[in-house]
């Protein structure tokens, strides 16, 4: 699996920390820390380019296959 | 078809021409007492004493592709019983009771091998807690002991102890813990629930359910509606999905554990090791094949197959503890879906829709459960209770604060 990172071009996902689901959190204190939507395909999600740049990013990846569908700036 | 060793001289002359199938296909009907939707090991092994412990008999399991072909034929077959959390050191304790007797209880061999299970410490610091946990099995009632460095040597000898990084200090030893054969888990359960009148239909995806006045009243599936008054969800590494089907929201994210085997070799690994500092474990299966793997990849997936970054830590995990390994050439690779949920510990419940109940979110720990989950699962479908041992798998667990975390990572499943 690689990723795309905006600053730094095509890297391997092992420079990659990932961080899980990205979705601001709605609803309750207890549905945004332990409910997941946790879907069968397109998925956005944030990973830090750890063994890189260090900024963290917004991804958008398909879960069934690994395709990485999109990446930008977290909070761009 | 009860089987004996007569049977097999019998069926040797007989040109082993007259044996069964072992389950029927039978179509599904129109109603059923119990939908269960999955036919894995928690399914079966639920559908197995629904009819057996409870007498029910018009129940039917759905599979969407053919039992045994998910995460029960995935595994890499460990069962132990060395948690240390109130609400799991009891249930994997029962359940390891029921994995003794389970070849004999299901008239079929499960090639349970209690070939004990040892977990390696590397500092003074980790023998402390591992002392602590061998006590914490003890008080359960379970089988532990600690091997000093001497001992662990003596016990594995084709262990690397001058690892520098990780030199190994000790290890807590379970005797009773082991290996099946998984597959013979699956066909077992499966067997001895169809002999009950257990419908098992294979190729039956549930598409949807129906639910009146807050009431599950059926399924829809891909070979038709059937109605149930109970329905049983038992789909882990789907549960998200099948759950969503019903309006539901889990505290659950699906992750890839990728496992590696090698090719056959002569008896070499004579226990189970755990490595955990390294992430690694490691047995030999009945055919020669060493099989072994590490963590998560740590990412969410449905894909069943991992990345790069994984295979390359487990291989040299390995190859700092048993040096040996390098000798040997892998042969498969392959990912489970692991159903991750939010403290690491499964659930078992009614779910808030009348008649619909959950079990899921097993991690990387299913499969030893089977028997125990299966019974539970059982008791809560017949009797609206669980036993006292699965009591603490409760759904609203992470609302009220009543985690079961082991591991101590918090609400990040790709950590547990």
């Amino acid at each position: 699996m690689r990723i795309t990172c905006p600053h730094c071009g095509e890297r391997d996902s092992r420079e990659f920390k990932y961080s899980g689901e990205a979705k601001s959190a709605s609803g309750s204190d207890f549905a945004a820390t332990y409910l997941r939507d946790n879907p069968a395909g397109a998925h956005q999600e944030l990973w830090q380019h750890l063994l890189g740049c260090r900024a963290w990013l917004m991804v958008e990846r398909d879960t069934t296959s690994h395709a990485v569908l999109s990446v930008k700036e977290a909070g761009s | 078809m009860k089987y004996s060793v007569l049977d097999i001289i019998k069926q040797g002359f007989g040109g082993n021409k007259g044996w069964q199938p072992l389950w029927r296909s039978p179509e599904p009907k129109p109603q059923y007492d119990v939908v269960i939707i999955g036919g894995g090991g928690h399914g079966l092994a639920t559908a197995y004493y629904l009819a057996k412990t409870y007498g029910m008999r018009k129940i039917a399991v759905l599979e969407k592709g053919y039992i045994g072909g998910g995460n029960v034929g995935r595994n890499t077959t460990i069962v132990r019983a060395d948690y240390g959390q109130k609400g799991n050191s009891a249930f994997y304790s029962h359940s390891l009771k029921l994995w003794n007797g389970m070849s004999q209880e299901l008239n079929y061999n499960v090639m349970f091998s209690p070939r004990g299970l040892l977990e390696l410490c590397h500092s003074d610091g980790q023998i402390e807690a591992y002392n602590r946990r061998a006590n914490m099995i003890l008080a359960q009632g379970d089988q532990a002991e600690m091997l000093d460095r001497a001992a662990v040597a003596e016990y594995a000898p084709y262990l690397g102890m001058e690892n520098e990084r990780f030199p190994i200090k000790g290890g807590l030893l379970q005797r009773s813990a082991g290996t099946a054969r998984h597959d013979a888990v699956v066909w077992g359960y499966a067997r001895g629930a169809d002999a009950l009148g257990v419908d098992i239909i294979q190729n039956c995806e549930v598409t949807g359910f129906d639910i009146e006045g807050g009431a599950v009243q059926g399924v829809q599936t891909s070979r038709g509606a059937i109605k149930a008054a109970k329905v049983a969800i038992c789909v882990a590494g789907r549960s998200s999905q099948v759950a969503a089907m019903a309006g539901m929201r889990l505290p659950i994210e699906s992750h890839v554990l990728q496992a590696f085997v090698t090719e056959g070799l002569k008896p070499f690994i004579n226990t189970v090791i755990n490595f955990g500092v390294g992430h690694f474990y490691i047995s030999q299966s009945d055919k020669g094949g060493l099989v072994f793997g590490g963590d998560l990849d740590g990412y969410n997936s449905y894909a069943q197959r991992g990345s790069l970054g994984r295979v390359e830590h487990v291989a040299e995990a390995g190859m700092s503890m048993i040096p040996a390994l390098g000798k040997a050439r892998m042969l498969r690779s392959w990912g489970g879906i692991m159903d991750m949920s939010m403290d690491g510990s499964p659930i078992i419940d009614k779910t808030h829709i009348s008649g619909l109940y959950f079990n899921g979110g097993w991690c990387y720990g299913g499969f030893k459960a089977i028997p125990a989950s299966g019974s539970a699962y059982a008791q809560l479908l017949a009797t609206g209770a669980v036993p006292d041992y699965a009591s603490a798998y409760r759904l609203s667990r992470f609302e009220t604060g009543h985690l079961i975390n082991e591991e101590g990572t918090g609400a990040r499943p790709g950590l547990h």
